[in-house]
């Protein structure tokens, strides 16, 4: 890999400790991958924000590597913390947890990182611009901006995303580069889709088909999928799979403007998406907790909601996750007073994977994503029910799951 | 013998060889308090990676495995040095914010638990085991 007389500098430490220690890991990178060169790039998405997650040895590294000056220098925001920062108590947080998820979230204050914690920074302020280069890390939100903003970004870990938002550059390989972003396996989906869920029950069995593939989709029945959908669709398949892109027939922005589709490309048929719900989906009846908004809930899934809620007596506790930039819209419109009228809260700035959900006596929670199925499920180790966003709600005004 | 690779990161690092014929992943594979490997079925389950010079084909796993390095690193418990087969990104970035020498694109197949193995920058050096220095 070639760097430029600048970059050479920066890595010899011309700019202090903490650039040069960044520019090593993206020298290190571009090796590794095959890259020629670094590309500036536009803005910066960063993983490893939850306690749950990062750890003492996380939050150590972060601590240091402020102290030794590192800043950033393009827009950065952040993934999803364990906690909303602000009402992280009526939450029934642990305080020795919130203590040390407060000085993680310093850390990045100190460098210069917008405090916007959410997956869905395109839905609060960072939203990059078709054939744009980021660094993204956060599976789902690499996956929306390659495949529906169109910008191009890899699935970088913690570390190297930061280390991009204080260089400012990301080593060119991988789906920053055309020839890399071409369709390898075509979905013809048969079947009616008519909710979020099941385009996140399709995505997850179709991650797991994908492999090293991006798929382009043909949606043969039915209306064609919207941002919601989307979203759904794209975190679906980074989670069971490692898709990073993929391709919508006539909507999503690479397919409308150049052939994406590789030649040879694999073929296979969806008849149903009902194998996505069975694969998740427990047994629990009970359910205490129903999570709406993995990835974050948009103002509209907020509004769906809050709609048929009706203003009915939850019996489960109700959570909808979403940005703190759509918590403040839902605010002015009312929807967080008429969730919140009925039991329900709505959640700024976390992710409850890698919130501590078993020390504050939840057993067994419901959610209309398969992403968030299978994280509770395998690494927080919880009784999951996976359905749509009615049958969601139904759980929170019965507190059991219906039949 | 003599063996050279490619760069991951530069120094000097001396120890015993630990070699892996299986991937390692740090998150959740390695205790970041002990440095010992505590992967359910690992080759190396209940071995300490601490000061060695840990040999395996490449890494695994979750990005957050770059912390436990790190981990390791500010308790003294980090392995001595790295040598890969094709290094990934979680190995390779954790090598850096831990200050671990490390060196990739090594005929790991050359290497056996036991041996004294020297890296300096791109260079692995080994003495098998048993052999007179």
């Amino acid at each position: 890999m070639r760097l430029t007389t600048e970059e050479e500098a920066m890595l010899a430490g011309k700019e202090g400790p903490a650039a040069a220690k960044a520019m090593e890991i993206l020298f290190a990178l571009g090796e590794i991958y095959g890259a020629e060169q670094l590309v500036p790039v536009v803005s910066v998405q960063v993983a490893g924000v939850s306690y749950g997650n990062l750890g003492q040895a996380g939050l150590d590294f972060l601590c240091e590597w402020a102290d030794q000056g590192a800043r950033v220098v393009v827009p950065a925001t952040l993934n999803p913390a364990g906690m909303d920062l602000e009402a992280w108590q009526e939450m029934g947080i642990p305080e020795d947890y919130a203590r040390r998820q407060l000085e993680i979230i310093g850390a990045y204050q100190a460098m210069g990182v917008t405090i916007n914690c959410s997956c869905t920074p395109y839905l609060a302020g960072n939203v990059p611009e078709f054939g744009q280069h980021v660094a993204w890390s956060e599976s789902s939100a690499v996956s929306y901006a390659n495949s529906v903003l169109g910008a191009r970004t890899n699935r970088e870990g913690g570390p190297s995303a930061l280390a991009a938002a204080i260089t400012g550059r990301t080593p060119a390989y991988g789906l920053h580069l055309e020839r890399n972003r071409q369709a390898g396996l075509v979905v013809e989906v048969n079947c009616r889709l008519t909710s979020a869920a099941d385009y996140s029950a399709l995505g997850y069995i179709v991650g797991q088909m994908a492999t090293d593939k991006a798929p382009y989709f043909r949606f043969n029945s039915g209306p064609q999928p919207g941002l919601d959908e989307l979203k759904a669709l794209g975190a679906a398949m980074a989670a069971s799979g490692a898709v990073a892109l993929y391709h919508v027939e006539g909507v999503t922005p690479e397919a409308r403007s150049r052939d994406v589709l590789a030649g040879g490309a694999a073929i296979v048929a969806i008849e149903s998406a009902e194998e996505g719900y069975r694969a998740l989906d427990g047994t629990s009846q009970a359910v205490d907790l129903v999570w709406i908004g993995c990835p974050h809930a948009s103002l509209a899934e907020i509004e769906h909601a809050a709609d048929q809620l009706h203003g009915r007596h939850l019996e489960a506790e109700l959570w909808v996750t979403t940005a703190r930039e759509v918590l403040r819209a839902a605010r002015t419109k009312g929807l967080t007073d008429r969730i919140e009228a009925c039991g329900g809260r709505v959640v700024a700035d976390a992710c409850l994977i890698g919130a501590p959900l078993g020390e504050m006596g939840i057993g067994a929670v419901a959610t209309n994503s398969s992403k968030a199925a299978f994280y509770l499920r395998n690494h927080s180790h919880l009784q999951v029910r996976f359905g749509t966003l009615a049958q969601c709600i139904e759980a929170a005004l019965k507190g059991k799951w219906p039949v | 013998m003599k063996l050279r690779g490619r760069v991951i990161r530069k120094g000097y690092a001396q120890g015993e060889a630990l070699v892996s014929h299986q991937p390692i992943g740090f998150f959740g594979g390695v205790d970041p308090e002990t440095g010992v490997i505590v992967e359910s079925g690992h080759e190396l389950e209940g071995e300490s990676v601490s000061r060695r010079i840990l040999v395996f084909p490449t890494g695994k796993g979750s990005t957050v495995g770059s912390y436990t390095l790190y981990r390791l690193h500010r308790k003294g418990l980090a392995p001595a040095g790295i040598i890969n087969s094709q290094s990934e990104a979680v190995v390779a970035v954790g090598a850096i914010i831990a200050e671990i020498p490390m060196v990739d694109c090594i005929d790991i197949s050359r290497l056996e638990t036991g041996d004294t193995v020297s890296i300096e920058d791109n260079t692995v050096e080994v003495t098998p085991r048993g052999a007179a220095r």
